[in-house]
């Protein structure tokens, strides 16, 4: 459907696109994840022929958007960041508009119009100017634009921010509305945003892509974790014991708390040791009171491949519940971090959570 | 093109600058025409419309400041960009939106010798030529000013450079005769013009090599014209900026005469700067 490849955007010194290229199958839904100036919007107006490359393609249906401009922007609907409506019409006139210049026939075009009016349920305000709408019916209004002409792919530049709670979950339901039609690309910088209705994601950091896989996929990397959080009734020497007779260990921390000892066990690369930690307590005669392993969250390999491995990391070392028993134990270094409120490490400070 | 066409011609309706645009015209028109063809008692439009050559040169840039800045300000140049349509289409679009504008204004101008008809003896085909120069006068400012347009986002700057520029065209043909008439004069006035050329360049581009390339591809060949025949540059530069004077090939029509190479040369100026400002506009994309 699309593809990219190699694509460069420089403005001036500052590179905004690092060589970056991907391809966009049909029938999905993509999410383009990235911070702010991550170089999403970059992307986004490149593929759809609003801002020239400075090198690399850009193919959509086969069409180069640089040598083939208008075959190619007719497979496309943007929204750019901006709704870009005129105020001094109504829904039904702009939309008329863009029909007639993306080249629908006028009989077809008053039947489409309609359709994706109610589709986008800015039917009922179709006649009211358009700079009289609230900002929810004016991106209603832009999503509408780009549904026109029937194009393959909908290219939705950030098409939430600004919107009240109630507006983004119209607006996300739209999106999977169309999902199910067409081939949509959305933008943000909100995780929860992209997990909520893509399939497949592309994170974007400083121009280049970190991370492109399927929703699951990233997901089942997340999981893939080797730190093992454990509390066990009894005495801490003994416990430090069993776990070192554990194969696949790779370190472990321990604190003790009235008698039951907390462990962070980090186990070696792919290792699975759950199974053989249980056997060693469960013949040991040492009741395991809790284990479990650390989950990280999408949101984890989101923050760490966006902004880079070292939080990454101190993200991934720190359990979210357990601070009380290990938190004493574990490196403050983290205490400078910027996140640090987020996931507050030290005793006093639960409140910030 | 013809969508973008429609649309703009209504929004100047909708934003009444179409109907203040007309409306002004219209009443300076009926102005010049009471005082100087019913009470002066002269039979000749031609010279009402010569009179109201200084109002079109103010109120043309009013019409055409929002052509191009304003799409920059709302973003609705994204959809510009992003419809399936070139910019040469865009411009055109928008450029012939603005020539009905102002053609319906000429057209209402356009009874006016048939009302002085019902007085006198009129010549109407001196009337109506002069009428038809006046209209290609104003369609070569209009794409002056929207070339202007293109170049800011912002609709007060396009205005006054707009009301600048047409000043500048204006007073060109006075202007000229001020300039020393010499070779090595008019060589300088050249160096000048080829200098500001680059720096243009520079500014749009900020490319060390484009630049260099355009400094010499004009400073070179002048150097050389000037080595090999240097007489042949004496009063070229005053020659030069008079094929410039956008108003003063309007006067020709005012003695009765229908002159042929000026609606050419109207009609290749207006081209010209539509030619600049579809380069303006794409030049956005590279920024």
């Amino acid at each position: 459907m699309i593809k990219v490849r190699n694509l460069t955007k420089k403005y001036g010194n500052h590179l905004a696109v690092n060589n970056i290229s991907f391809d966009i199958k049909p029938g999905k839904i993509y999410g383009l994840l990235g911070p702010n100036g991550a170089g999403k919007s970059t992307t986004m107006n490149i593929l759809t022929g609003c801002l020239a490359a400075t090198s690399g393609e850009v193919k959509v249906d086969g069409h180069d958007i640089f040598d083939e401009p208008l075959e190619a922007k007719r497979h496309i609907g943007y929204l750019p960041e901006q709704p870009p409506v005129y105020g001094e019409m109504t829904p039904r006139e702009y939309l008329m508009f863009v029909a007639e210049a993306k080249g629908v026939p006028f009989e077809k075009s008053l039947r489409h119009v309609k359709e994706v009016m109610q589709l986008t349920q800015i039917y009922d305000v179709r006649n009211r100017l358009i700079r009289n709408l609230s900002k929810g019916y004016r991106q209603r209004v832009g999503i509408a634009q780009a549904m026109i002409g029937e194009p393959d792919v909908i290219i939705l530049d950030e098409p939430t921010v600004g919107l009240d709670p109630a507006q983004i979950i119209e607006i996300r339901n739209l999106i999977r509305k169309l999902g199910r039609l067409k081939t949509v690309i959305i933008s943000s910088h909100i995780l929860a945003e992209i997990s909520a209705v893509c399939d497949h994601v592309i994170i974007i950091s400083h121009g280049n892509i970190v991370a492109n896989d399927t929703l699951e996929n990233l997901e089942a990397s997340a999981s893939r974790n080797n730190a093992l959080t454990l509390k066990i009734k009894g005495d801490k020497a003994r416990a430090e014991k069993l776990i070192s007779s554990v194969p696949g260990v790779a370190s472990a921390e321990y604190s003790e708390n009235g008698g039951v000892v907390s462990a962070l066990v980090i186990a070696e690369e792919g290792a699975d040791i759950r199974e053989a930690v249980f056997n060693a307590f469960a013949s040991a005669k040492m009741p395991l009171l809790d284990m479990h392993t650390n989950e990280t969250t999408l949101e984890d390999i989101f923050l760490g491949l966006a902004y880079g491995s070292d939080e990454r990391n101190a993200y991934i070392a720190e359990p979210e519940e357990e601070e009380e028993e290990i938190g004493e134990e574990k490196p403050k270094a983290k205490e400078e971090d910027d996140y640090k409120p987020l996931f507050s490490a030290s005793d006093d400070e639960e409140d910030d959570e | 093109m013809i969508a973008i066409f429609k649309r703009e011609f209504r929004s100047y309706f909708i934003n009444m600058s179409g109907y203040v645009f007309i409306g002004v015209l219209w009443l300076f028109s009926g102005i010049f025409a009471t005082a100087l063809n019913l009470i002066g008692q002269y039979a000749a439009y031609e010279y009402a419309l010569s009179n109201l050559v200084t109002v079109l040169m103010l109120i043309v840039p009013i019409l055409t400041m929002r052509s191009m800045s304003e799409d920059r300000r709302a973003k609705t140049d994204m959809l510009l960009y992003s419809l399936p349509v070139s910019s040469t289409e865009v411009v055109l679009g928008k450029y012939f939106a603005m020539l009905a504008v102002w053609g319906v204004a000429c057209l209402g101008m356009g009874a006016t010798p048939v009302i002085l008809g019902m007085f006198g003896e009129v010549n109407f085909a001196s009337a109506y030529g002069a009428l038809l120069g006046f209209f290609l006068l104003g369609a070569a400012l209009i794409a002056v000013c929207t070339f202007v347009s293109s170049l800011t986002e912002n609709q007060l700057i396009a205005a006054i450079l707009g009301i600048a520029s047409s000043l500048g065209l204006y007073l060109l043909g006075s202007l000229v005769g001020m300039i020393p008439a010499s070779a090595i004069a008019s060589l300088i006035g050249f160096a000048v013009l080829a200098v500001i050329l680059t720096a243009i360049v520079y500014l749009l581009t900020r490319n060390y090599v484009i630049t260099s390339i355009v400094g010499c591809v004009t400073v070179i060949p002048l150097a050389v014209a000037y080595i090999i025949n240097s007489e042949a540059f004496a009063s070229l530069f005053p020659k030069t900026l008079e094929y410039l004077a956008l108003f003063d090939r309007f006067y020709s029509f005012l003695g009765g005469i229908f002159d042929v190479g000026a609606i050419v040369y109207y009609i290749s100026f207006a081209i010209f700067f539509i030619f600049l400002t579809v380069q303006s506009f794409d030049k956005r994309r590279w920024s």
